[in-house]
């Protein structure tokens, strides 16, 4: 049972409480940074260190920090691994940090980070909030990949910075501008949607047939 | 969502408040200083490595060494460190220490965004002879070709700058500066020609003549300072 539930808090993030597709959170670095497969994972990769770290930082002092304060600390610790990412980031792969540029700091105002903070670290044991944070850090790195992949494929011809067709192909270029961003995205949110919505229809059947069938 | 209920102390004093967020801050404040001073050498050493290889890149091969050189008290001077805001240009040297000639950095608007570049400039020839953009916002896929075109980078590698540089429409280049503007990238392919002329023209007073540049501070051959 115990096992079940800590899983559970890892995988809900991955697929049914995705923070992209389904709760729609962080659309600012989504929509952005998702020009390339790369930028994708170095972002998505900033935000898994600075989501797991404040979460884990959080649960453990959630019985410490008054709630009248716990905003402005959730903030402090938030923003201290942000540095933290853009300085590591900075030094460590220079040309990353240039492409994301003013979307690293930008991290601390990611809804997703300060709402996992709010409505599960401040209230669950750290293994559990460290386990929740990386599933719906990995939910966010998925979405991340899937919207630059896309994004990268049909606007550059390339995957990861690797030409992926014959020197004919003709890239659409809109596809890397801003549009391109919220053209992917509302497909997938589309799709995401049409599964839901299928999904609920077939319970419903189900629920309908067994019923009639007792 | 919640299972468990959230455990609801009794409201804590003023001090408790003020307290906690104090410690947090300090304690924030300790881990972005020792961030801050364990990445500070790796990036310096990145930005001096980038700036050496752009200006390696837009002189002749011949150049094995550099300098940043600022205009002091009249005269161009070789220094360590430029400071900050003051202009720059960087003298190439060969192996013997002898000039070769300048790498000059300028900026100036692009189309969305500030375009910066440098140069390399023979005052000899009073020729360009390389560019390399080093930081644009321009759009992808039209304007990104300022950097990403090889044959719009090439039009720089040997072009004449006085009198001043020309960006005339593609196919239509006749005269030594003469530059073929990138279609569908106009407006960036001006800009970048514009930029060049005016950073020349700031300059033009202040590079001392061919043949008095001066000479390479450091030890020729050790790979140049500057860092």
């Amino acid at each position: 049972m115990k096992k079940n539930e800590s899983y559970e808090e890892f995988v809900k993030g991955i697929w049914r409480d995705n923070p992209v597709f389904v709760q729609v959170l962080g659309m600012c670095p989504m929509l952005a940074v998702t020009n390339s497969a790369i930028n994708a994972v170095a972002m998505g990769g900033a935000t898994l260190f600075v989501l797991v770290g404040s979460s884990f930082l959080v649960s453990l002092f959630r019985h410490v920090i008054p709630k009248q304060v716990r905003i402005s600390c959730f903030i402090i610790i938030i923003a201290t691994f942000v540095t933290i990412a853009d300085y590591t980031l900075l030094a460590l792969v220079p040309k990353v940090h240039k492409e994301l540029g003013a979307f690293i700091p930008l991290i601390v105002a990611n809804c997703l980070i300060l709402g996992r903070q709010e409505a599960f670290a401040s209230r669950y044991p750290t293994r559990l909030a460290v386990l929740d944070a990386l599933g719906m850090a990995a939910g966010f790195l998925l979405a991340l990949i899937s919207l630059g992949a896309v994004r990268e494929i049909l606007g550059d011809g390339k995957l990861f910075g690797f030409s992926l067709f014959s020197e004919n192909f003709e890239p659409w270029v809109v596809m890397i501008l801003p549009p391109g961003g919220f053209l992917t995205l509302g497909v997938i949110l589309l799709f995401f949607n049409w599964f839901k919505y299928k999904k609920d229809e077939f319970l419903a059947d189900v629920a309908e047939a067994e019923r009639s069938g007792s | 969502m919640s299972s468990e209920a959230v455990r609801q102390p009794p409201a804590p004093s003023s001090l408790r408040l003020v307290l906690t967020l104090a410690i947090a801050g300090l304690v924030s404040g300790v881990a972005i200083i020792g961030i801050y001073e364990t990445t500070l050498p790796t990036i310096t050493a990145n930005k001096a490595r980038e700036l050496r290889e752009a200006v390696f890149k837009v002189l002749p091969d011949d150049v094995s060494s550099m300098q940043a050189l600022v205009y002091r008290d009249g005269s161009l001077t070789a220094v360590e460190e430029p400071d900050k805001d003051e202009p720059v240009v960087y003298g190439g040297y060969d192996e013997q220490g002898d000039f070769v000639g300048y790498a000059m950095p300028g900026a100036g608007p692009g189309f969305q965004d500030t375009i910066a570049l440098l140069y390399g400039y023979l005052p000899e020839k009073k020729k360009v002879v390389g560019m390399e953009i080093l930081e644009s916002r321009e759009t992808p896929g039209l304007g990104d070709k300022i950097y990403k075109d090889a044959d719009f980078v090439a039009e720089f590698s040997d072009l004449s700058i006085e009198p001043e540089i020309v960006s005339v429409k593609k196919g239509t280049s006749t005269q030594p500066n003469h530059v073929d503007a990138i279609t569908g990238a106009t407006i960036s392919s001006k800009a970048v020609v514009r930029i060049i002329n005016e950073t020349h023209e700031s300059w033009a007073e202040q590079l001392p003549a061919p043949g008095s540049e001066p000479p390479f501070a450091g030890d020729p051959g050790d790979g140049g300072s500057g860092q």
